[in-house]
C-alpha cells in the first residue's frame, strides 16, 4: 500500500446547521484532528458527501474558536445541494485546509476595505472575526457589502451588530430593491469612490461574483490604491485542491494552491478576458 | 564521469539477457509490441514480442506501420501511448466511503503500486518524464502512488534512431539523444558490423544489471556508429518549433484571431490531451451500490477539452472550443514554464499525429508568430 492519499476525506459530522437564505446554509462540523483545526481566513476544505462528490467550500466560521468549522453554502449543483440538505449528525468527509489566506498579518497597521458580493461575505467573515478580535492593530476598517436584493443579504444579525459598532464602518446596498428597502441601492463598484479611502494607506480584500471583483478592483484602482494592496479571492472548477488535477487554471495560476487569495498583480491582464 | 558510468556491446541475445535479468528481480518489463496495427506499451517477456522490422508513417492525422528489411528492433517513432500509462493510470481507485447509519468510514483502495522496468524509452520521453516528476512530486503535496512507481521504475533509455514525419525534439531541446534520467541506455547499431547495441550505463543499480549480459567491450567504431545514429535522426526531424519566445508570443497575442481560426478544425476530441506524455488533468468519479452504504471514488484522466472540466456553479468557464484550444496550447507552451519551469512540450509530435483533423501546434504557434502584431513576440 502507497503512504496515506491527501485525496482520502476524513469523516466529520454535522453539529449544526441554519438557514442564512432561501437556499443557502451555514453548517457547523467537526473540525476532526487538533491538527486540522487552525485555518486562515480564505482558506478552504474540500466536502464531501456520501455517494454524491465533493467541492470546494471557504472557511466561514471564527478562526479563534477551535470545536467547529463553519461552512457558508448555496445549494447551486448537486453537491452543494446535498450539503444544504444534510442533517444534525449526518457524518460527511472533509481535507484541508488549502489555499492561500488573506494577508492579515501583513495588512497590520493599514487601513482595511472589505468588498464583498452575494455569498462572497462569507469567506470575508472569519477576517471580520479577526480583526475586530485585534481591532487595535488595524486602521480604519469599512465593510461594503452588495446583493443583488435584500432578501439575498446573508448573516443579517451579525450586520446589524457590525453595523452598531463605533470602531467599523458597514455600506450595505443591493443592485436593485422595492420601495420598502430603506437602504442604499447600486452595484458595489459603483460606490467605491464614496467610501473616502487614504489610497496610500489601504489594503483591500474583494470576493464576489469575478465581473463584481474585476469592476471593483478597476475602482480602487482608479481611487488610487496601489495593485499589490489589492486582493481577490478566486473560484474555479477544482478536483484535488493539491495541484494536480489542473481543473482550476486560471492562466498560470493554480487557484488551489497559488490561490484562492491572490494579489491583483497576479491576475492583472487575465480578469478582461473572456472564458479564460 | 560517475563511476556507474560504462558502456559494452551487446547482440540480439544480449537483449533477451537483459528482459530475463529485469524479470529475475521481479520487474515488470513493459515495451513496444504491435497491437491494432499501432506500436503500444505492454509487459513482455521475450525479444519476439519487440516490433522487429516495423517502421511506422508519420503525419498530421496519419500514422500507419511499415515493414522495415533491416530487422531493427526499435526502427519506429513513438506511438499513441506514452509512460504515464503507467507511472499515471488512466483510471485508478482511490478509496471507498461506507455508510453504516450515521457513519461514513473511508478505506484506502489503491492497488499495491507495481514496480515496472521499462524498455526503449526516448529522450522525449524521458524528459516527459522528468517534467511529471516536477507535476506530481515537485511541490507541497506529492501524489503517493505517482512517487512509488516513480521510485520503483527501472528505465532502459533508446537513443533514438528514427525520427517521425511528426518529431520536432531537437527544437524543444528534448532529443534525440538520451542524456540522464536512465539506468541503462540502448543505441541500436545497424551499420558498420552486425546488428548490435551499445549499452550505457547511467545508474548503479543500471551497472550491475549490464553486468550480468553476454558482452563484449565498446570500440571506437561503435561510438562512432552510435554518434553518427543519432546526428541522423537529428537531422531527420519532421517538424521543427519555431525558436522564438514562445511563452511569451502565446501570452500576448491570447485574443488573436488565429484562435478563431483554429477553432473552426479543433473536434475538441481530446485526442492530444491524451497521448501527450505530460498532460496531467484527472477528474475524479463517484460510484455507489444499490444499497446505498458503499460509495467509491475513482480517479482518471481527463482533458480540458471537455466541456465538463471547467464547470462553475452553473455553467463551463470555457464555453468554446477556441477558448479550450487556447488553454490547452497556452498551458502546455507558455504557462507551463511559470508553474514548473519548463515548457510542457517535448517535441514527440503525438498530439500532431493522433489529431483526427491534423492540428500541427508547430504550425499553429508559427501562424500567431509570423502574424503577430506585437513584434513577433521579442516584447512584453
Amino acid at each position: 500500500m502507497p503512504p496515506p492519499d491527501f485525496m482520502m476525506p476524513m469523516p466529520v459530522k454535522v453539529m449544526q446547521r441554519r438557514q442564512e437564505l432561501a437556499t443557502t446554509w451555514t453548517l457547523d462540523v467537526e473540525t476532526g484532528p487538533d491538527e486540522l483545526a487552525a485555518f486562515t481566513p480564505g482558506q478552504f476544505n474540500m466536502l464531501y458527501v456520501f455517494g454524491v462528490g465533493e467541492i470546494p467550500v471557504s472557511f466561514s466560521g471564527d478562526p479563534a474558536g477551535r470545536d467547529r468549522h463553519c461552512f457558508t453554502v448555496r445549494a447551486v449543483g448537486p453537491v452543494s445541494r446535498a450539503l444544504t440538505e444534510l442533517p444534525i449528525a449526518a457524518s460527511l468527509g472533509k481535507r484541508g485546509p488549502y489555499g492561500t489566506g488573506w494577508p492579515l498579518a501583513a495588512a497590520e497597521g493599514a487601513d482595511l476595505a472589505l468588498i464583498a458580493g452575494g455569498l462572497g461575505l462569507a469567506p470575508l467573515r472569519p477576517v471580520l472575526y479577526h480583526v475586530l478580535r485585534y481591532r487595535q492593530r488595524y486602521g480604519r476598517i469599512t465593510l461594503l457589502y452588495g446583493t443583488r436584493s435584500p432578501s439575498d443579504i446573508l448573516f443579517r444579525d451579525e450586520l446589524d451588530g457590525w453595523r452598531r459598532r463605533q470602531d467599523l464602518e458597514v455600506r450595505v446596498t443591493v443592485d436593485h430593491a422595492g420601495s420598502e428597502w430603506p437602504g442604499q441601492v447600486g452595484v458595489v463598484p459603483a460606490l467605491v469612490p464614496t467610501l473616502g479611502f487614504d489610497a496610500s494607506n489601504t489594503v483591500a480584500f474583494l470576493c464576489g461574483p469575478e465581473v463584481m471583483m474585476r469592476l471593483t478592483a478597476s475602482a480602487l484602482l482608479d481611487a488610487g490604491l496601489a495593485p499589490a494592496g489589492i486582493y481577490l479571492s478566486m473560484e474555479r472548477n477544482m478536483k484535488c485542491a493539491l495541484g494536480h488535477c489542473g481543473h482550476c487554471q486560471f492562466g498560470g495560476v493554480f487557484v488551489c494552491k497559488d490561490g484562492p487569495v491572490l494579489p491583483y498583480p497576479r491576475l492583472r491582464g487575465l480578469l478582461s478576458l473572456q472564458e479564460l | 564521469m560517475d563511476d556507474y558510468n560504462d558502456t559494452a556491446v551487446i547482440t540480439s541475445e544480449g537483449l533477451q539477457c537483459l528482459i530475463e535479468a529485469l524479470l529475475n528481480r521481479s520487474y515488470q518489463v513493459v515495451g513496444p509490441q504491435i497491437r491494432d496495427q499501432a506500436i503500444v506499451y505492454d509487459t513482455l517477456t521475450d525479444i519476439d514480442q519487440l516490433p522487429q522490422g516495423w517502421s511506422d508513417e508519420q503525419d498530421g492525422g496519419h500514422y500507419r506501420l511499415r515493414p522495415r528489411a533491416d530487422g531493427a528492433y526499435f526502427g519506429y517513432a513513438v506511438g499513441p501511448h506514452s509512460w504515464k500509462r503507467f507511472l499515471y493510470p488512466p483510471h485508478q481507485s482511490l478509496w471507498q466511503a461506507n455508510k453504516d447509519g450515521d457513519r461514513l468510514y473511508f478505506k484506502d483502495e489503491r492497488p499495491d503500486p507495481p514496480r515496472f522496468a521499462f524498455l526503449g524509452v526516448r529522450a522525449c520521453e524521458l524528459n516527459a518524464i522528468a517534467i511529471q516528476d516536477r507535476v506530481f512530486m515537485g511541490d507541497a503535496y506529492s501524489d503517493p502512488d505517482y512517487q512509488a512507481r516513480r521510485e520503483g521504475t527501472f528505465i532502459v533509455a533508446l537513443n533514438c534512431s528514427e525520427a517521425g514525419g511528426t518529431c520536432f525534439c531537437a527544437s524543444m531541446a528534448c532529443g534525440p539523444e538520451v542524456k540522464t534520467g536512465f539506468d541503462l541506455a540502448l543505441t541500436e547499431l545497424l551499420n558498420e558490423g552486425p546488428h548490435r547495441f551499445l549499452v550505457e550505463s547511467g545508474s548503479p543499480a543500471g551497472l550491475e544489471v549490464m553486468a550480468e549480459l553476454p558482452r563484449r567491450n565498446t570500440t571506437r567504431a561503435d561510438l562512432q556508429a552510435a554518434w553518427a545514429v543519432v546526428e541522423n535522426t537529428r537531422r531527420s526531424m519532421g517538424r521543427t518549433m519555431p525558436d522564438t519566445d514562445i511563452p511569451a508570443l502565446l501570452l500576448d497575442n491570447l485574443t488573436h484571431p488565429r484562435w478563431d481560426d483554429v477553432a473552426q478544425r479543433c473536434l475538441s476530441c481530446a485526442n492530444c490531451t491524451m497521448v501527450c506524455p505530460t498532460c496531467f488533468c484527472s477528474t475524479v468519479e463517484d460510484s455507489s451500490d444499490l444499497a446505498g452504504t458503499t460509495a467509491e471514488r475513482h480517479r482518471r484522466w481527463d482533458s480540458c477539452f471537455t466541456a465538463d472540466f471547467s464547470y462553475l456553479h452553473g455553467g463551463s468557464v470555457r464555453q468554446s472550443t477556441r477558448s479550450r484550444y487556447r488553454q490547452w496550447m497556452t498551458h502546455k507552451l507558455a504557462t507551463w514554464v511559470e508553474q514548473f519551469g519548463s515548457s510542457g512540450c517535448v517535441g514527440c509530435g503525438r498530439c500532431i499525429t493522433w489529431c483526427p483533423v491534423g492540428i500541427d501546434l508547430t504550425e499553429e504557434v508559427r501562424a500567431i508568430h509570423d502574424t503577430s502584431p506585437k513584434g513577433k513576440g521579442e516584447a512584453r
